[in-house]
C-alpha cells in the first residue's frame, strides 16, 4: 500500500531493465556481474554496462543454484553440476550415473560442494579425486546446508534433518526430529541454529546446544525464501503478506519473541535478499513489486512497481551497490546504489 | 474466482488401477494417439517401462503425513518436489499424467493440489482415471482395500479386459463398481481403447462444472442412499475373509450390489438449508469422519440466496464457493453425495436434515 503513495522514496528511476528470453529462477552476482538463472537450460550474464550474454548449462530444467561470488553452481534435471564463471566459461563439476535429477546443491566455505538426488546426498571430499561420499537420507532430500565452517552438512527430510560429518567417516550422523515434511535448511551465521521450512506454512527450528525447539508460524503460504541479514541478527522470511524477520540476535534466538513485520501490503512476499552489509532487505512480491525496507525503523523505498508477473529472484551484489531482480516471465532489472 | 487463473494452469490426470488392469496400456495410448498435444508423464520408479514419451519422470511416492494432527491429511513428497521441477519447463508440455502403482492410494495426490499452494497456483487435478480389470477385480475388491479405494475415489473408470469375460460376468463386475462408487463416468474397454476425451480434460475437481450429482447410470436407482447403515457392525470381524461381503439384490433387471465396507450416501432436500448451519455441520462431519469420507460433492440452495453454492472435498479438505444465479424454473433444491468406508448413514442424514432453514 505504502509503495503506491507518491511519498515513497524511490530509486525505480536508477534501474537498466533487462529483457531475457524464459521465466527467471534465481540470481546471483559474480562480483559486479549479475547472473540471472533461468528454469531451463541457461544462464544470463549481464555486466552494468554490458550487453546480456546467455551460458547454455543444462539439457533440461534447472533445478538449484548457488554461487560463492566467483562461480554460480547449477543443479539440473539432466543430472548435471555445472560450475560457470563471470566470463561465461561453464564447466561439468559432476554428473550423476543414472541421469537422475539433482534437486539442491550447497556450497561449504572452502568452495566444496554438496548435493542431492532423490534421497542421496553426496559430497566431493577435497583431496579425493574419485567418487563423492554419500549419504542415504531416510526419505528425499528437501534441502542441504553447510556449517559456516563446512565440517558438517545439514540434510533437510521427512520427520527432521540430519546432521553429517561427510570428512569423518566413522561419526555418527546426528538426527534432529520433527513431525513433518521438511523442505529446506539453513544455518544460522554462528552455527547456533538450524531451521528448516516445512511443507505446513511454518518454519521449524532447533537451537543446537541443547536442541531447544523453535515454532516460527504465521504464514499464509509455504515459505519458499530466506536470507540471514548481515552479521546474523535476523532472518528474512517470504510467505507472507508483510516481511516476516526473526530475531537471532541473544542466546534464546525467536524462542519467545515474536518476529517484526514491515512492509504490509496486500500482496505475498515471494522473495527476500538482504543487503549484505547494512540493515536492508529486499522484498519482492508476487505481484510484481520490490521493496527495500530498512529492519531497524521500517522504512521503505520502491525499488520496481508492481507488473505482470510475480518476483522470482533477488540478489545483491557483494558490495551492496547493485540489486538485480527478475520476473517468473522474464523481466529483469539491475538497480545501481552505488 | 477461478476462473481468471485456470486457464494457464497445467491439468493434472491421474491414472491409477491395480496391477495388471492396464494403465500403462492406458498411457501408452493416450501418448500415441494423433492428438498434438504434449504431455509430462510422471510414472513410477519401479512401475512398468516402456512408455514412448519425451518428458518421462520417475517418481517414488512418498506419501507424507502433514503436521497438524490429522492422519488423513497427506501429500504426495514426491509430486511436490516434481511438478515444482518440471514446472520450470513449462511451455514444453500441454498437460502432466500421473501413473501411480497398482498399491498407491489416490487420496495423497488429489490432496496434493489442494494442500500445496505452489502446486496449487500453476496445475490442476484434472481428474482421477481408475482402469479396472474387468476380470480380476471382484477378487481385487475382496483382497485389496487399494483396489476398493482406487474405484471408490474415482472420477472415470474403465472396465477394461472387456474381452475376457462374459456378458454376465461384466455386468456383475460393473454393479460391483456402482455398488461402491455410482458416480463416476464408467467406460467398458478392450486394450484401454477409449476416446481420449472420455479421460482427459474432465474438469472433475472443478467447482464450476460440478452441475450434476446424478448416479451416472440409467435405472431405477433413486433412492441408493436408503441402504441398510446397520450391516457394517455384524461384519467387522469378518474382513479379510474369504467370502463374500457383497449383498446383491435386482430389480427392474438390473442386478444391485451393496458393498459392506465403501458406500455412497446421497441425501437431498427441496426446502432451502441454513448456511450458518450447514458450513459449520459438514466441516465438524469432515474434521471427525475425515478419514472414512473419501470424496464428498455438493449443491447448495441456501435460504435467501439466488445463488448456488457448491462444494467439494477429498478426506478432511473441503473447497466450496457460490458458482452461479439460480435460474428462473431451475429447481432450487440441495443435494449431497458422500462415498466412503463404514459412513454413518443414520447420523449423516439426520445432521443433514437439521440445517434445513427454519
Amino acid at each position: 500500500m505504502a509503495a503506491s503513495g507518491n511519498d515513497t522514496v524511490s530509486v525505480v528511476e536508477r534501474t537498466r531493465p533487462i529483457a531475457i528470453k524464459g521465466g527467471i529462477v534465481a540470481a546471483h552476482f559474480l562480483g559486479r556481474i549479475a547472473a540471472f538463472v533461468l528454469g531451463e537450460a541457461a544462464i544470463v550474464l549481464v555486466a552494468p554496462d554490458g550487453e546480456p550474454r546467455r551460458v547454455a548449462t543444462h539439457d533440461g530444467a534447472i533445478l538449484d543454484t548457488i554461487a560463492d561470488g566467483g562461480r554460480v553452481i547449477s543443479a539440473g534435471d539432466d543430472g548435471k553440476i555445472v560450475a560457470t564463471g563471470a566470463d561465461g566459461a561453464s564447466s561439468v563439476l559432476a554428473r550423476d550415473p543414472q541421469h537422475r535429477w539433482i534437486d539442491h546443491l550447497a556450497l561449504g566455505p572452502d568452495g566444496v560442494v554438496a548435493w542431492s538426488a532423490g534421497k542421496t546426498a553426496y559430497v566431493h571430499v577435497k583431496g579425493e579425486a574419485k567418487e563423492p561420499r554419500a549419504f542415504a537420507a531416510p526419505s528425499t532430500v528437501g534441502g542441504l546446508a553447510f556449517f559456516p565452517k563446512g565440517f558438517r552438512l545439514a540434510i533437510a527430510h521427512y520427520n527432521g534433518a540430519t546432521l553429517w560429518f561427510p570428512n569423518a567417516s566413522g561419526a555418527t550422523p546426528e538426527k534432529l526430529e520433527w513431525k513433518g515434511s521438511h523442505l529446506g535448511v539453513t544455518v544460522s551465521p554462528d552455527g547456533r541454529f538450524l531451521v528448516t521450512t516445512m511443507q505446513e506454512p511454518m518454519l521449524h527450528g532447533w537451537r543446537l546446544m541443547d536442541r531447544q525447539h523453535m515454532r516460527m508460524s504465521g504464514y499464509a503460504t509455504r515459505v519458499m525464501s530466506l536470507s540471514w541479514s548481515a552479521g546474523g541478527d535476523w532472518l528474512a522470511t517470504s510467505g507472507a503478506a508483510q516481511l516476516v524477520l526473526w530475531p537471532f540476535q541473544g542466546k534464546d534466538g525467536p524462542m519467545g519473541k515474536t518476529p517484526r513485520l514491515l512492509t504490509p501490503s496486500g500482496h505475498r512476499i515471494d522473495v527476500v535478499a538482504c543487503h549484505p552489509r547494512t540493515g536492508v532487505v529486499a522484498a519482492g512480491y508476487d505481484n510484481g513489486l520490490v521493496l527495500l525496507a530498512r529492519i531497524e525503523d521500517g522504512a521503505e523505498i520502491l525499488a520496481k512497481k508492481p507488473g505482470d508477473a510475480p518476483v522470482t529472484a533477488l540478489a545483491w551484489s557483494g558490495d551492496g551497490g547493485l540489486l538485480a531482480w527478475g520476473t517468473e516471465s522474464g523481466e529483469a532489472g539491475l538497480v545501481n546504489l552505488g | 474466482m477461478s476462473e481468471q487463473t485456470s486457464p494457464e494452469k497445467i491439468p493434472v490426470t491421474v491414472l491409477t488401477g491395480y496391477l495388471g488392469a492396464g494403465k500403462t496400456t492406458l498411457l501408452n495410448r493416450i501418448l500415441s494417439e494423433p492428438h498434438g498435444r504434449r504431455y509430462a508423464v510422471i510414472v513410477n520408479e519401479f512401475g512398468e517401462i516402456g512408455i514412448d514419451n519425451d518428458l518421462v519422470v520417475g517418481a517414488d511416492e512418498e506419501v507424507f503425513e502433514m503436521n497438524n494432527g490429522c492422519i488423513c491429511c497427506t501429500v504426495r513428497g514426491d509430486l511436490v518436489r516434481i511438478l515444482d521441477g518440471l514446472m520450470r519447463r513449462k511451455g514444453k508440455f500441454d498437460a502432466i499424467i500421473v501413473e501411480t502403482t497398482g498399491l498407491a492410494d489416490p487420496a495423497p495426490v488429489a490432496q496434493t493440489f489442494f494442500i500445496d499452494e505452489n502446486v496449487g497456483r500453476k496445475t490442476k487435478l484434472d481428474a482421477v482415471v481408475t482402469v479396472a480389470d474387468a476380470k480380476w477385480l471382484n477378487e481385487r475388491l475382496k483382497d485389496a482395500p487399494e483396489a476398493k479405494n482406487q474405484i471408490a475415489f474415482a472420477d472415470v473408470i474403465l472396465i477394461n479386459k472387456t474381452d475376457l469375460v462374459s456378458a454376465d460376468e461384466l455386468s456383475d463386475v460393473e454393479a460391483r463398481i456402482r455398488g461402491i462408487n455410482p458416480y463416476a463416468k464408467v467406460h467398458k474397454t478392450q486394450r484401454a481403447k477409449v476416446p481420449l476425451e472420455a479421460v482427459l480434460g474432465r474438469n472433475a475437481f472443478d467447482l464450476d462444472r460440478i452441475l450434476d450429482l446424478e448416479p451416472d447410470f440409467l435405472g431405477d436407482d433413486h433412492d441408493h442412499h436408503h441402504h441398510d447403515h446397520d450391516h457394517g457392525q455384524d461384519h467387522d470381524q469378518d474382513h479379510g475373509h474369504d467370502h463374500d461381503h457383497a449383498h446383491s439384490h435386482s430389480h427392474g433387471g438390473l442386478k444391485h450390489y451393496h458393498d459392506e465396507e465403501m458406500q455412497s450416501i446421497a441425501l437431498r432436500t427441496d426446502k432451502p438449508l441454513d448456511p450458518d448451519k450447514f458450513l459449520p455441520w459438514v466441516q465438524d462431519l469432515v474434521q471427525k469422519e475425515g478419514p472414512n469420507i473419501l470424496r464428498c460433492k455438493g449443491i447448495l440452495a441456501f435460504k435467501d440466496d439466488d445463488q448456488r453454492f457448491v462444494f467439494q472435498g477429498v478426506h478432511m479438505i473441503l473447497d466450496g464457493d457460490h458458482q452461479r444465479p439460480w435460474q428462473a424454473g431451475e429447481k432450487r433444491d440441495s443435494r449431497i453425495i458422500f462415498i466412503g468406508r463404514n459412513l454413518p448413514g443414520k447420523m449423516i442424514t439426520e445432521g443433514f436434515e437439521s440445517c434445513i432453514a427454519k
